[in-house]
């Protein structure tokens, strides 16, 4: 008997607190702004502004003494549809261009060129690249070497040597065929925008509460450590929700990216998932009391590994043991595996039901850990 | 007017420092983020397991398969025996790159076809995916040409010289690091002075702020000179971790990097306090300066080049001081980039922050509320 009356009154007492939240988020919009509108700006950057497919690439030819033999490189480059080519006869005229960073190349044909070629001694064609930018650089290289290596072959193929077929590679991009970054992408960026909607908002709340002296307000009400945290979990884990839904919709509608696998397991897996977020944001809050540095940390320990770790953009098997380990407790990354999974390959089980549990395990840690951090007492 | 400046410049570095967890959030972030780049950002790809599909069993493709076993990229060869099990191994993560030799690979070799070689990769990691792709396009290619150079070795009449200027083995965190000059004291100027004037008002102290002598402008002033400089103390700890701890000399002019990195600040500092004179809570103002930095880091070519963007995305990247600043911070450390092409760069980060500190101070005279 007195067991039921005293679950009734938590229950009530739960109600209470969340109603207190939902109304401080209506009245500041703030909050929903991040919920809803930042959710659709990141997923606008992570659309357009995050590509690592080079358009065109900017080169600056120099032929230093224009032949026959020049020529034909020459148009070959000019025609190609992936540069955009400057020509001189001086390699000086580019090289403030180079520094400034406004072409990415430069390409020297020395003056020798021809005179070396009729002689039959080696005729060297010199690729200038800006290694301050090494993934352009490569792709430089990799273009002139190409169109030299088709230049080569229809050398060979007029003198009529005979040549070894070669072995072609055949890439098949599964789950993306064209390769898109976006499509890739945005998925990943889901996690990062709930990382930032469940822990950095949540971590605000609780030093708020500090901050403001209204901790005191709530220590004088008979609310317990449980429901305390619950009246601060749920109407964050709404927000998140929403926020999720929000970007689904825009990532699959706006932004074409396809969409495979079910709604249930992502519901499923973002509940998980929130709850870490959630669970994180409270446990800075908790010990970091005001709003300031209840920020900072947060950014710290939630934002800044789940863009690092989540594999979405650096590879993890690349980086050091160290930092290997670090990775392997990140639950961003399992998040944005399963995310990747939903969005682009389907309900494939072995993936999701993993990154479940691992999740699952992470998420009751960090609970049971803020538990019992939040003190119910002013000292 | 000097004297009250003075003081409430003072002021505000008192304010900045008194709180242990304040000075920690200035000195601990910055350093933890410098390491975890060094190291964590990487656009390489080693040590992950490649998988072999091979349906031929003819000597060429034994030959080939053996090329991918002596690759260092590789952690491990997965052998498949169908396509089946690629898909599964794929699906579930296992593998990320699957090498498949065709049945008719060396029938069509011997009888001097070109044999195709398909490479199914998984494009969930897209990044990973064409890293790989041209990893495995390397190998071909090189035991091609060891091939045809074995059959019919001619000379060669011409060569490829490739020479790669500024970062020479073309390593990822010689760019990576110096860029984080700007996006960690751009964190912390932003932050710090949007914070500063948040707090103040949700404690009230800023309405007798407003009341005292000080002038608008002096408050402006007096809120931007001790971020800045407290940016460009960190900073300056930046640029010193970098060149001895991670070796990374500067090959330019000192002074010009810190002139650019001062007008940089300036206008972060304009930023920050544009968005605090909007914001009346720090929940707002920490949400604020979120919703300017993520745009600015991303819209900046610090994680991809500019000039990949769209082309109507990129005029609103050159609205962005952090892009100017990158140019700069890139180019004096890896470039030795001459005066005239620093103060180019200059020039648009000084206007922003003229046009946002005029805006703050405006905002602060006529928002009083």
């Amino acid at each position: 008997m007195n067991q039921g009356r005293s679950r009734g009154g938590r229950w009530r007492r739960i109600r209470g607190l969340v109603r207190k939240e939902i109304i401080q988020i209506w009245r500041d919009p703030s909050s929903l702004l991040v919920a809803f509108a930042h959710p659709l700006l990141l997923l606008f950057l992570f659309g357009f502004g995050l590509s690592f497919d080079a358009n065109v690439i900017r080169i600056g030819l120099v032929v230093e003494q224009p032949s026959p033999d020049t020529a034909w490189f020459e148009t070959a480059l000019t025609n190609s549809p992936y540069f955009d080519v400057k020509t001189a006869h001086d390699r000086r005229d580019f090289i403030d261009a180079l520094t400034a960073g406004w072409i990415d190349g430069i390409v020297v044909i020395p003056g020798d060129f021809a005179a070396r070629g009729a002689r039959g001694d080696m005729a060297p064609v010199q690729v200038i690249t800006d290694g301050s930018d090494p993934n352009t650089a490569s792709f430089v290289t990799g273009y002139v070497q190409g169109a030299w290596q088709i230049w080569q072959a229809q050398l060979r193929a007029r003198a009529g040597v005979e040549t070894a077929a070669p072995v072609v590679t055949v890439p098949r991009f599964w789950f993306n065929p064209e390769l898109k970054s976006r499509r890739a992408l945005l998925p990943g960026s889901i996690a990062q925008i709930l990382m930032m909607v469940g822990s950095l908002l949540t971590a605000l709340i609780v030093a708020r509460e500090w901050e403001r002296g209204t901790m005191e307000a709530l220590l004088a009400t008979p609310i317990g450590r449980l429901e305390f945290i619950a009246g601060k979990l749920i109407p964050n884990f709404m927000l998140g929700m929403g926020a999720m839904a929000v970007s689904v919709v825009a990532a699959v509608w706006v932004f074409d990216v396809p969409f495979r696998g079910s709604i249930l397991s992502l519901v499923g897996i973002t509940t998980v998932f929130l709850l870490v977020a959630l669970g994180l944001g409270l446990l800075v809050s908790t010990a970091a009391r005001t709003q300031f540095a209840a920020s900072q940390i947060a950014t710290l320990v939630s934002f800044l590994p789940s863009l690092f770790f989540s594999g979405a953009i650096f590879e993890i098997a690349a980086m050091p043991a160290i930092l290997r380990g670090l990775a392997a407790i990140v639950p961003a990354r399992y998040y944005v595996d399963s995310l990747e999974t939903i969005f682009l390959v389907g309900d494939v089980g072995p993936v999701l039901l993993r990154s479940g549990a691992i999740l699952t395990v992470i998420a009751i840690a960090i609970i049971a850990f803020t538990v019992r951090k939040t003190k119910m007492r002013l000292d | 007017m000097a004297p009250r400046l003075v003081a409430l410049i003072v002021k505000e570095f008192l304010a900045a420092f008194r709180d242990r967890r304040g000075r920690f959030t200035l000195i601990v972030p910055p350093i933890m983020q410098l390491l975890l780049y060094a190291y964590a950002a990487t656009l390489e790809v080693k040590n992950v397991p490649i998988g072999i599909l091979n349906e031929d069993w003819g000597m060429i493709s034994e030959q080939l398969v053996s090329r991918f076993e002596r690759a260092s990229a590789f952690s491990e060869i997965i052998y498949f025996h169908s396509l089946d099990e690629v898909a599964a191994a794929i699906d579930a993560q296992q593998v990320t790159a699957v090498v498949h030799i065709g049945q008719e690979f060396s029938r069509r070799l011997a009888a001097n076809e070109p044999a195709p070689v398909q490479i199914i990769l998984d494009a969930r990691k897209s990044n990973t995916a064409q890293i790989l792709n041209s990893y495995i396009g390397a190998i071909v290619s090189q035991f091609n040409e060891d091939r045809m150079s074995l059959q019919a070795p001619i000379d060669q009449p011409s060569i490829v010289v490739d020479r790669t200027w500024y970062n020479p083995n073309r390593e990822y965190r010689n760019v990576m690091i110096p860029s984080l000059v700007g996006t960690l004291s751009m964190t912390t100027v932003l932050v710090v002075v949007a914070m500063s004037v948040a707090r103040e008002r949700e404690l009230g102290t800023f309405e007798q702020l407003l009341v005292s002598p000080l002038q608008p402008l002096e408050i402006v002033i007096g809120k931007a000179v001790p971020g800045v400089a407290i940016g460009m103390i960190q900073a300056a700890g930046i640029v010193a971790l970098i060149t001895t701890l991670f070796g990374i000399p500067v090959t330019g002019s000192i002074p010009l990097l810190f002139l650019g990195l001062f007008v940089f600040l300036l206008s972060i500092a304009g930023v920050g306090l544009f968005v605090s004179s909007l914001a009346s809570t720090q929940q707002q103002a920490m949400l604020g300066s979120m919703l300017f930095m993520a745009p600015a880091i991303m819209l900046s070519g610090f994680t991809a080049p500019v000039q990949n963007m769209p082309d109507w995305l990129q005029p609103l990247a050159h609205l962005n001081p952090l892009t100017h600043f990158l140019v700069i911070v890139r180019g004096v450390f890896l470039r030795d980039m001459p005066a005239h092409l620093v103060l180019d760069r200059i020039w648009p980060m000084g206007g922003i922050a003229i046009v946002t500190l005029l805006a703050a101070t405006w905002l602060f005279r006529h928002r009083v509320s």
